[in-house]
């Protein structure tokens, strides 16, 4: 936990999802978000979501981008399925290397 | 007399192939696999038995993986997201060859003669074209369609004349590359409008449509009539309005292709469109239950088979071409990603991705007529392909 909260200084520390829920969370990211992403995430349509490739993005707007999509290109906002706490679970989760 | 050779005819056929080359000589006509897109794996399987009869794995990554067919049915080439070309042979069920040929790829296509299989690329972008006897790389076209920029590459098909046609994602163009000499492609460029999401051929090879992400339309070239350029059909169908989120790209193939028209997935709008296919005048739409994802006719033409983005990727529903209505609808499971119809059309396959089978509908009463355990399946390819245009 420590070493995580170093890689993502700029997220504050927000409630985890339940352990069913971060099970859905990990399946709609390797598999709906894998749509365009690739399910290893290593990129496709819509670019790699890998940690090397997301160093250095600012995790708030890797957050927004999944909440409000990013309008001009194919990426859709998901606020629909996806709290945004969870969002910032999922972020936090992707750029120290996805669980599969 | 006639009789009697009536009557042994079978078993001397019989005898005779067991003496050629052992009881398994058979033809591939009722074969095909199903990606196992988790697990890497395919299943081979027997439209005849509803069965699978092996599985194959060290395929790699097969998320989007797609497959063409040679021109004798008997080898499958599977292209895998992670850039794997894999040859396989049906009848011994195992690999026969396998390349890397790039780092991320979405399918490929295979020439009119049979020779030449071509991949296409998002990284690098572009395609490539391999000996399809021995993957040995011929040729490749870089999608570089501004100084220094490379687009990604979708909706490779082959058309007539041993070309290909396809669709650059970021540089908004179709391109048709010329392979009559394999190792030396002439490409001709065609503007096509904003961001091309896939392509496909009609059934006879004239048209080349390519779906438009960034606007509402789609880019259509006559490849009878190449000079002409590409024009748009089916301008501003959204008629202004906002888009629904589309939470996964529809797919284009040269099936969409019934009773005189063209069924086409809207973008951001829960309707298939129809387009007469000879003026490409909008002829009607039809309202479907989510974002189209695959519009699929039925090999005779009378049904449109249509599936859906998430969250609405557990129905299926069934379009009656002469009514343009929806006939039927279904649910054959969690995740559905593809369907692929048997040679003539009296049974369609449906891959359940999270229930981890293929479930197979009787197309006429719409009857589930048995399922097959498949580890997480989507994409369903049958040897019927092997003889079509734009695959």
């Amino acid at each position: 936990m420590a070493s995580l909260l170093l890689a993502c200084p700029a997220l504050p520390a927000a409630a985890e999802p339940s352990a069913a829920r971060q099970k859905e969370l990990i399946h709609l990211v390797r598999q709906d978000c894998g749509s365009c992403h690739g399910m290893t995430l290593q990129g496709g349509l819509g670019p790699a979501l890998l940690p090397a490739t997301l160093a250095g993005k600012p995790a708030e707007s890797l957050v927004a981008t999944i909440i409000g999509g990013r309008p001009g290109t194919p990426m859709p906002p998901w606020h629909q399925f996806v709290a945004e706490d969870e969002a910032q679970w999922i972020v936090a989760r992707l750029m120290t290397g996805f669980p599969q | 007399m006639k009789r009697a050779l009536q009557l042994l005819l079978p078993g001397l056929l019989a005898l005779l192939l067991v003496a050629c080359a052992g009881t398994s000589v058979r033809g591939t006509g009722d074969l095909g696999l199903v990606i196992e897109r988790a697990a890497g794996h395919v299943a081979l399987v027997n439209t005849s038995f509803r069965s699978a009869y092996a599985r194959i794995g060290g395929l790699g990554d097969l998320s989007h993986a797609s497959v063409v067919y040679s021109r004798d049915a008997r080898y499958a080439y599977v292209f895998g997201r992670d850039g794997g070309l894999t040859k396989i042979d049906l009848l011994e069920a195992r690999i026969d060859k396998r390349v890397m040929q790039s780092g991320n790829a979405i399918g490929g296509s295979i020439s009119q003669d049979g020779r030449i299989v071509v991949a296409q690329n998002y990284t690098p972008g572009g395609i490539k074209a391999f000996d399809a006897e021995t993957l040995e790389l011929l040729s490749e076209v870089p999608a570089e369609y501004a100084p220094g920029q490379f687009s990604k590459v979708v909706g490779l098909a082959d058309v007539p004349g041993n070309k290909f046609a396809y669709a650059l994602f970021d540089g908004g163009e179709i391109w048709v590359s010329d392979f009559t000499d394999p190792k030396k492609p002439v490409t001709t460029r065609y503007p096509a409008g904003l961001q091309p999401y896939d392509g496909l051929v009609t059934p006879d090879g004239r048209y080349y449509l390519a779906g438009l992400f960034g606007e509402d339309g789609i880019a259509l070239l006559d490849l009878w009539q190449p000079e002409k350029g590409a024009r748009k059909i089916l301008e501003k169908y959204g008629r202004g309005e906002e888009k629904l989120p589309v939470f996964k790209m529809p797919h284009l193939r040269g099936w969409s292709v019934a009773a005189g028209r063209a069924w086409l997935p809207a973008i951001g709008r829960h309707e298939v469109l129809v387009a007469d296919a000879s003026t490409w005048k909008e002829t009607g739409r039809v309202a479907v239950k989510g974002q189209p994802v695959f519009v699929m006719a039925s090999p005779d033409g009378r049904q449109i088979w249509v599936n859906f983005a998430f969250p609405d990727n557990g129905w299926v529903q069934v379009i009656d071409t002469l009514s343009g209505q929806v006939v039927q609808t279904l649910q054959p499971g969690k995740a559905v990603l593809h369907m692929e119809f048997t040679p003539r059309g009296e049974a369609v396959w449906i891959s359940a991705r999270d229930d981890n089978r293929v479930v197979i509908y009787d197309t006429r009463n719409f009857a589930r007529l048995g399922e097959i355990p498949v580890d997480a399946p989507s994409g369903i390819f049958f040897t019927s392909r092997a003889a079509r245009i734009g695959f």
